[in-house]
């Protein structure tokens, strides 16, 4: 199949129409709501099932529902959604029972704006609903990276009975780029053995998340860990670029990753000898290979758009070894490739030794950049 | 002299050997061997799958031989549409009480009557919340006292009692809506008429549909389960009148 130019939404949608998705419950928000539309086209053509949903908390609990019978389902929405799923999504994986969920993510908190953000990176990597329990997150840079990643999101969903999510902003979902689709994948005829199809020959499978007995719960909690650390072993997931002989290393994810490579080949072009980490697993996040560039690299400038959320995690990893600088933007404004090469040329020069937490020196920049100089 | 032994009672295949945890004098257990009658009546326990609440019936499933999954609370219309959706060819129905399915979960079982989805619905009304310890609920009698209603349900403060028979009847989704009544044998037989028409709407593929049980929860009502039963007949039915809400035309024909 050859390259096409697809919009992101879309072409999210029929990846995992394409990964053989038998159930699609969503709920229209902006920016995700073309992925909704697109499975509304296609999934009753293709004979698979297809709702718009009363409200997000309805939607992830039809995907609940629907996943306990061992079909490939899913669904798709944007941060407000997300925080309305957390319920479900809790009990998804309390329930160990794989379901894949795309987060399209806008500028928040509370109703914030339609533009794109990467503002619940804590809400999607740390958990997010309630409980001991821990999601697998990707965070794709490209549509075609996104496109691929539906896929593997169910493949990994499968293998770990695990809830995952496949994490864009709104830049992705939006925007329109050469990609290639997979083939269509042949439906199973065969349910895992843990489906609810009807005890036909066999005893009954109950699948719940409840666990009255503590000892029971912490059993449970504790194979759930287990889980997680083979996840942790397995499924590391990253991708480097100019890191060879770098003496700047620049953290980022998503869109953010894919501007600052824009400013890097700029920099470079300066003599600055600077390259970029990009984690595409935010959890697991690649913890080992970010320890090793911190005893490569003299300086680490990590970029994103939020409150440097990330960056918290980077500092766990880095532990003081290298200084730590923190470039974001926020409520929905993505970063200039400008912006970050003047940044990297301020590291680089490093002026201003960050003592301390690298966001209030970055507060103080910021403040100066969107509020003009003087106050 | 032959003598010839002849089975009159026995547990259905439907239900477990399990000792259940409701409290002595609760009609959940009525309910339930109710709906497993009706299972095994109608060849359907290896091809159900139900979809247990947040309440005092969490545990269902440990009473319900066939497969089970335990939603979220007021969830399961929701949880029960997606199983339909993606596996049409199983039985599908949820069993829930008031606080589930009228207060947390109303909008869950509206928009699914309103989809007609081809599911049923079990709604045990004892116009209280009974796992947590006797608070109101959204079917509570004005009056009526619970833990959160300390002097009586007080209508200007706390509203008035929801009646989802007639809410779901006026739906276009909805092929089969009832209220009947657990507190007596004659009730309970009339009860068990309409599980059974409930489960026939969904095999015929006519849409979403409801039995609305009226029940007993003498241990939060603070009486006798004796006088439990009486509160159903004086108290309960005036305010949810027993009757048929709607019936789908093609359900007439069918005798049971």
């Amino acid at each position: 199949m050859a390259k096409e130019l697809l919009k992101g939404n879309e072409a999210f949608a029929e990846a995992a129409i394409r990964a053989g998705v038998e159930g699609f419950f969503g709920y229209p928000i902006t920016p995700s709501t073309e992925f909704l539309e697109h499975m509304a086209r296609r999934m009753p053509k293709l004979g698979r099932a297809f709702v718009q949903a009363e409200s997000e908390v309805a939607a992830i609990n039809m995907v609940y529902g629907a996943a306990c019978t061992g079909k490939r389902v899913m669904t798709a929405s944007s941060s407000p959604g997300l925080s309305l799923m957390m319920e479900g999504i809790s009990y998804i994986a309390g329930t160990e029972i794989p379901v894949v969920v795309v987060n399209v993510m806008r500028g928040g908190p509370g109703l914030g704006n339609i533009a794109p953000s990467q503002g619940d990176y804590y809400q999607m990597v740390k958990g997010g609903g309630h409980g001991d329990y821990f999601p697998i997150v990707l965070a794709p840079a490209s549509v075609q990276e996104a496109i691929d990643s539906i896929a593997l999101a169910f493949d990994l969903a499968e293998k770990y009975r695990s809830v995952v999510h496949v994490i864009v902003d709104g830049n992705m979902g939006q925007m329109m780029e050469p990609a290639e689709l997979p083939p269509m994948r042949e439906i199973p005829t065969e349910s895992p053995p843990w489906a609810v199809t009807g005890a036909k020959g066999r005893n009954p499978n109950i699948l719940t998340s409840i666990y009255i007995d503590p000892v029971d719960e912490e059993v449970t909690d504790l194979r759930l860990l287990k889980r997680w650390k083979e996840v942790e072993k397995n499924e590391v997931r990253y991708e480097e670029y100019e890191l060879e002989d770098a003496k700047i290393a620049i953290v980022a994810f998503g869109t953010s990753a894919r501007v600052a490579s824009s400013a890097i080949h700029d920099a470079r072009e300066e003599g600055i000898k600077v390259g970029l980490f990009r984690p595409v697993t935010l959890a697991p996040y690649p913890q080992k290979r970010l320890d090793e560039i911190a005893q490569q690299v003299e300086r680490i400038l990590v970029i994103e758009m939020n409150s440097g959320m990330m960056l918290d995690d980077v500092q766990r990893v880095v532990q003081g070894r290298v200084p730590i600088e923190f470039y974001g933007r926020m409520g929905g404004i993505t970063p200039l490739p400008g912006e970050i090469l003047e940044e990297i040329r301020r590291v680089a020069a490093n002026e201003d030794e960050v003592e301390g937490d690298p966001r209030n020196e970055w507060m103080t920049r910021l403040e100066k950049k969107i509020m003009g100089g003087g106050e | 002299m032959n003598t010839t032994t002849q089975v009159v009672y026995e547990r259905p295949e439907s239900l477990t050997g399990t000792h259940t945890h409701y409290c002595p004098g609760c009609t959940h257990g009525t309910a339930h061997r109710l709906i497993a009658e009706v299972i095994d009546e109608m060849g359907l326990r290896e091809n159900s799958i139900g979809v247990a609440p947040v309440g005092c019936s969490v545990f269902a499933y440990n009473y319900f031989n066939m497969d089970f999954v335990e939603a979220a609370h007021g969830r399961a219309p929701a949880m029960a549409t997606g199983i339909k959706r993606v596996s049409p060819e199983n039985t599908v129905f949820t069993y829930q009480g008031d606080g589930d399915l009228a207060s947390i979960g109303m909008a869950e079982i509206m928009h699914a009557s309103a989809r007609g989805e081809n599911i049923t619905v079990i709604f045990i009304n004892n116009a209280i919340y009974g796992m947590t310890g006797g608070q109101m609920a959204p079917t509570t009698l004005p009056g009526m006292k619970t833990t959160s209603s300390p002097y009586g349900r007080d209508v200007e403060l706390a509203g008035f009692p929801i009646k989802m028979a007639e809410l779901l009847s006026v739906m276009d989704g909805s092929g089969y809506i009832v209220r009947r009544s657990l507190h007596d044998a004659k009730h309970i037989r009339q009860a068990k008429k309409a599980v059974r028409l409930a489960f026939e709407t969904q095999q015929r593929g006519l849409g979403f549909s409801m039995v609305e049980l009226l029940s007993s929860c003498p241990t939060n009502w603070g009486i006798s389960p004796q006088e439990a039963l009486g509160f159903i007949s004086e108290r309960m039915i005036p305010v949810f009148p027993l009757g048929d809400y709607k019936v789908n035309p093609e359900l007439k024909s069918i005798r049971v």
